[in-house]
């Protein structure tokens, strides 16, 4: 709730595909029309660092954040382990902006 | 060094006192970032006491109807976490979240849904703190939000589970709100006996670290 309206603030242009759960995130991507993705670590039946090694499997170098109130040590290493950004929560502006700005520069470099 | 019937010595209930001030802080810390207004802590209180006096102390002074959001620990020690305020300030609660432009309607329907995350973000930053402070890892549930009186809170009464708890509990008051709440740790009998030894741990840590500077 949060994460989608500070997103449609910060990038009204780029569109945006919402997941209930793991299997529908990985679903949404395989479709191939993801770019980027911001993973809540809370989630039904999994959590999002087991998302992000399942999307590591398949797309090595997407730009991907963990967004997580849960700030314990292990979580963030964890998330820089899998080559993915930690956004904590309270959510700001500024912290997903930076993410979502570093995300855009990867991908035009990338071509 | 004297230890009360409860089996926790004087130090040992100010380290953890200490150590929970560091995650309430921080948990205050995330509240006034969501609500844009200073939020007042009190101290923590520590005590070994009987669930129903748990129940008791949360229900003092305030009506006994009750919401919570309540998050479940493990890791070297369990139990539950709980961010507790009167029921009829969860509303208002919510709106000062969500912003003042949304109507009543939309404030009640997103209720539910604002309230468990807020309580996960709070819980969450008081949880993940003490975690990181004792260097051990603990997994955290989905948050719950529950609705009753302070028996409901603490489970009174459920015979599965050992009487007497670990109760930490902090009030908070945003004040140009008049919102109030609690929030609270609860632990079992054999967490307590694990975490006393991490707390001994963490006191000598510390009286090493004096060494070194002094």
């Amino acid at each position: 709730m949060v994460m989608v309206s500070a997103f449609r603030r910060l990038r009204p242009d780029w569109s945006l595909t919402e997941a209930v759960n793991a299997d529908e995130a990985l679903q949404v991507i395989a479709n191939g029309a993801v770019d980027i993705a911001l993973v809540d670590f809370n989630m039904p039946g999994t959590n999002g660092l087991d998302l992000v090694s399942r999307i590591r499997a398949v797309n090595p170098g997407m730009p991907v954040a963990v967004v997580s109130a849960n700030v314990q040590d292990e979580i963030i290493a964890r998330a820089r382990e899998l080559n993915a950004a930690f956004v904590a929560k309270p959510l700001t502006d500024e912290a997903l902006g930076a993410f979502l700005s570093g995300a855009a520069l990867r991908l035009r470099k990338s071509g | 060094m004297t230890s009360d019937i409860s089996g926790l010595s004087e130090i040992e209930k100010d380290a953890i006192s200490e150590i929970a001030n560091l995650g309430v802080s921080r948990a205050a810390a995330s509240l006034r970032q969501m609500v844009g207004e200073q939020v007042l802590l009190s101290v923590p209180a520590v005590n070994i006491v009987s669930r129903s006096e748990a129940a008791a102390l949360v229900e003092r002074g305030s009506s006994p109807r009750l919401v919570a959001v309540r998050q479940s620990f493990e890791g070297p020690f369990s139990g539950r976490a709980l961010l507790i305020f009167p029921e009829g300030q969860s509303l208002e609660l919510v709106r000062s979240i969500v912003g003042e432009e949304h109507p009543l309607e939309d404030i009640i329907d997103l209720e539910q849904e604002a309230l468990a995350e807020t309580g996960n973000i709070i819980l969450n930053a008081c949880l993940a703190t003490i975690a990181n402070v004792l260097h051990k890892p603990m997994r955290m549930s989905l948050p719950s939000v529950v609705r009753g009186d302070g028996a409901t809170m603490f489970g009174v009464g459920d015979t599965s589970e050992g009487d007497l708890v670990l109760f930490l509990y902090i009030d908070f008051t945003i004040k140009s709100r008049n919102i109030r709440g609690f929030i609270a740790l609860m632990m079992d009998l054999p967490s307590i006996v694990a975490l006393k030894e991490i707390v001994r741990e963490f006191i000598e840590g510390i009286a090493k670290q004096s060494d070194i500077v002094g």
